[in-house]
């Protein structure tokens, strides 16, 4: 008889939370207008609209006009990158990021040098996965318009120095500060007062897929990569995935609401357990982590064999990023933290959630013992 | 350490602190409208203590009724309470940990010993407190004119202690002032007129006036949202929505175009009074501006006043409009009013309307129209929903 799936990849996507799923059934059933309409039926999904991006800009602390809805980070992170580029490139063409961002991030940068013309720095990370608040002082210019750092690191749960880094940007240079805030919010204080663009997404988060928003303050210029309509004023036209938008700010309240010392109990059992552990290294730093990401490496299996082990077992983890799994790179975060060999060869990203329980990480805890006897090569 | 919890919340009164025999009246309207304001959180509990109102958290989020007790008319200010054992340790460790959170400036220590038994003086437990934040923080002391008052209440048991100063909503409590009606269009003017009348403690009911199919449904949606930003002051808002449209059409098709802005107003304004008796309300409060537009010249004020038997208030009167705007941010309608859609005044405008109108005349072109049972017809058809602040499901 198969046993439930344990599931430790929450970094990738999380379980849609019940009250989400409760609201997303009983307004799905009812509206279906298109939120633009201008009869009672449109209306009435355009004042849903409106409330939840007022609840959203609330618990985050901004306007309500600062808020865009998209289908996801991915969306979110381009059009931004992309847009504050194309809309600032009369005052300069030289961009900064981290060379340890999401895939969305870095091949948004990689088409603007590519295609564009663009010149774009990447800062390099210490053994930690953070980004040092010198380099970036060195690396702004003039020129300079746009700076793209993530808050928590997607496979390492290396928290960033946001707020360092806003202040360093705001006084040295006239450059936009865009943050990919998606493994940070609602896991990790996040102050949005210093920053000018944030990207966040639902699914991290358990709410819906396709759905992801946009926090730009007014000041920001964001040329808009797709046109034809003035949909959420003009940065995002297309019909708005309305249902999932309004579910958005339950989402976020929830999130928020969590009890995460329940998350933290679970880590720090993991860590202690992993550092018993002969065979195993952890690669997220002791602190400054987000309590939700465990990055490890088993240095005598490769990931690729105890990914499959673990799936045997109904364990689902990552190796690295999911939305890289399928290239059969090794980790680039990994290997720009000076990572190789069978550590790099050998990562596991273990991601947390409400769903889990103790009991589930002793499981997984046993499970990689046991392959590592059953598969470990020196 | 550990973390530093809000336990209550001190309210000092505003204005009512000195109504004499009307204080009681005040004092118990505004614990009314603040458990009406705070309904979210049943566990708190409130104490009259004469002088100030004690919020009880019992475990409410102390930001959030913060933020709500905030914009409740008859507070002076509040300050976040932190309760700890009465011992000098905890003490000093709390109010140190509170002045860390705030600017740096100059501060006092206030003792106050409810319990004069007690075996120290007030004045050991200030010089204990200030030794500590003077030797661990770059505050510095000022007795005579502190940025910060550190207000510590000592019985035999505990200690509360009070750092924080939050401006109130000033004004007087809602209700103790009684009922007036709103005339509230959509524009910038009418949510800043309401707003000022209920700061004055005058509960308010909204009516608007609504010409289908010529005004939109997004419009009337408008004015919904206006009474709902006002819902922070007054949680449930009455409005009226009347029917216009046959009025107007009568009006404009047999009266002089000039005159047509100020026969409008005439009508809104025996609808109005209707509503306003019939509800028991004691004055209609409007947002004209003296001189702004053709209809709110003092003859034209004049000849539409002279439509009904009654009180107008018009806070705004004398208000410059760059003034109004920043009252109307202030209080976060500005941006809801500027949304695009046409009210009932503006589909139906004309290029040259009379700005000194003569009541005799405005009566013969009014007499040209057959209005007594259009009016009686929309009156009737008025429909009225509550606006409340109200957390929705799906949020």
């Amino acid at each position: 008889m198969l046993t439930n799936p344990i599931y430790f990849d929450h970094a990738s996507s999380t379980p849609v939370h019940p009250e989400v799923l409760k609201s997303l059934s009983e307004l799905s059933a009812v509206h279906y207008a298109n939120s633009e309409s201008l009869h009672e039926a449109g209306l009435t999904i355009q004042t849903m609209m409106r409330k939840s991006r007022e609840a959203i800009a609330s618990l985050l602390g901004v306007l309500a006009t600062d808020i865009t809805f998209t289908s996801g980070a991915t969306e979110s992170n381009n059009i931004l990158i992309k847009g504050i580029a194309f809309a600032y490139q009369h005052k300069g063409k030289h961009l900064i990021t981290t060379s340890v961002e999401h895939s969305s991030v870095l091949e948004s940068f990689q088409d603007l040098e590519k295609f564009f013309g663009f010149e774009v720095t990447y800062l390099p990370v210490d053994n930690e996965g953070r980004i040092k608040s010198e380099d970036l002082k060195k690396a702004l210019r003039n020129d300079t318009t746009l700076v793209s750092i993530m808050a928590v690191n997607n496979e390492t749960g290396t928290i960033m120095p946001i707020q360092e880094c806003a202040q360093i940007i705001h006084s040295y240079s006239q450059a936009i500060f865009h943050v990919d805030g998606v493994q940070a919010l609602g896991k990790i204080d996040l102050n949005l007062s210093t920053i000018d663009c944030a990207s966040f997404s639902a699914h991290k988060i358990n709410g819906v897929k396709g759905s992801g928003i946009i926090v730009k303050k007014k000041n920001v210029q964001c040329h808009p990569l797709i046109t034809g309509g003035s949909q959420e004023e003009g940065l995002r036209p297309g019909t708005p995935n309305a249902i999932h938008h309004i579910l958005f700010a339950k989402t976020l309240r929830l999130a928020l609401n969590q009890d995460k010392s329940w998350i933290r109990s679970i880590k720090s059992y993991l860590v202690d357990e992993f550092n018993q552990m002969d065979g195993i290294v952890i690669n997220s730093p002791m602190n400054g982590c987000s309590d939700y990401i465990l990055n490890i490496s088993c240095l005598k299996v490769p990931s690729q064999i105890m990914l499959n082990w673990l799936n045997q077992h109904r364990i689902y983890v990552s190796a690295m990023a999911t939305c890289l799994n399928r290239d059969a790179q090794p980790s680039h975060v990994l290997e720009v933290m000076g990572f190789e060999g069978n550590r790099l060869n050998g990562v596991i990203r273990i991601s947390i959630g409400y769903t889990n329980t103790m009991e589930e990480a002793k499981t997984l805890i046993s499970i990689i013992k046991e392959g590592i006897v059953k598969y470990g090569r020196d | 350490m550990a973390e530093i919890k809000t336990d209550r919340i001190l309210v000092r009164f505003g204005e009512l602190s000195n109504k004499g025999k009307n204080r009681n009246l005040f004092v118990r309207q505004l614990i009314q409208n603040l458990k009406y304001q705070l309904s979210n959180y049943p566990d708190i509990r409130y104490r009259n203590q004469f002088d100030r109102i004690m919020i009880e958290l019992n475990g409410a989020d102390s930001d959030e009724v913060l933020e709500r007790a905030r914009h409740v008319f008859g507070i002076r200010s509040l300050s976040p309470v932190v309760v700890t054992p009465m011992d000098f340790e905890l003490i000093n460790e709390a109010s140190l940990e509170l002045m860390k959170q705030e600017k740096v400036g100059t501060f006092k220590v206030d003792t106050n010993r409810k319990d004069k038994t007690l075996n120290f003086k007030s004045n050991d437990l200030n010089l204990s407190v200030a030794k500590t934040i003077l030797s661990q923080t770059e505050h510095r002391v000022d007795v005579h004119n502190p940025d910060i008052r550190i207000r510590i209440d000592v019985d035999a048991e505990k200690a509360s202690i009070a750092v924080k100063t939050v401006l109130g909503a000033q004004g007087f409590p809602i209700g103790v002032g009684g009922k007036a009606l709103l005339l509230l269009s959509g524009g910038i003017d009418s949510p800043v007129a309401g707003y000022y009348t209920m700061k004055r403690g005058v509960e308010i009911e909204c009516i608007h006036f609504a010409a289908p199919p010529y005004t939109t449904i997004q419009a009337l949606d408008k004015v919904k949202q206006l009474a709902e930003k006002l819902c922070v002051y007054q949680p449930r808002i009455k409005l009226h929505v009347v029917p216009f449209t046959e009025i107007q059409l009568e009006i404009y098709k047999k009266a002089h175009p000039a005159y047509t802005v100020v026969l409008m107003r005439r009508a809104m304004m025996k609808i109005a009074e209707r509503v306003m008796h019939e509800n028991k309300m004691l004055a209609l409060v409007s947002g004209e501006s003296l001189g702004q537009v053709a209809s709110q010249t003092l003859q034209s004020m004049a000849s539409i006043q002279d439509a009904m038997d009654g009180l107008i208030l018009r806070p705004l009167l004398t208000f410059d409009k760059n003034d109004i705007i920043d009252v109307a941010k202030k209080i976060n309608t500005y941006e809801t009013s500027i949304l695009p859609y046409e009210d009932c005044c503006t589909i139906f405008s004309v290029t040259n309307p009379i700005t000194k109108p003569k009541l005799k005349i405005v009566l013969l072109e009014e007499a040209k129209c057959e209005l007594d049972e259009l009016i009686d017809v929309a009156y009737k058809s008025i429909e009225t929903t509550e606006i409340r602040y109200h957390q929705e499901t799906y949020l």
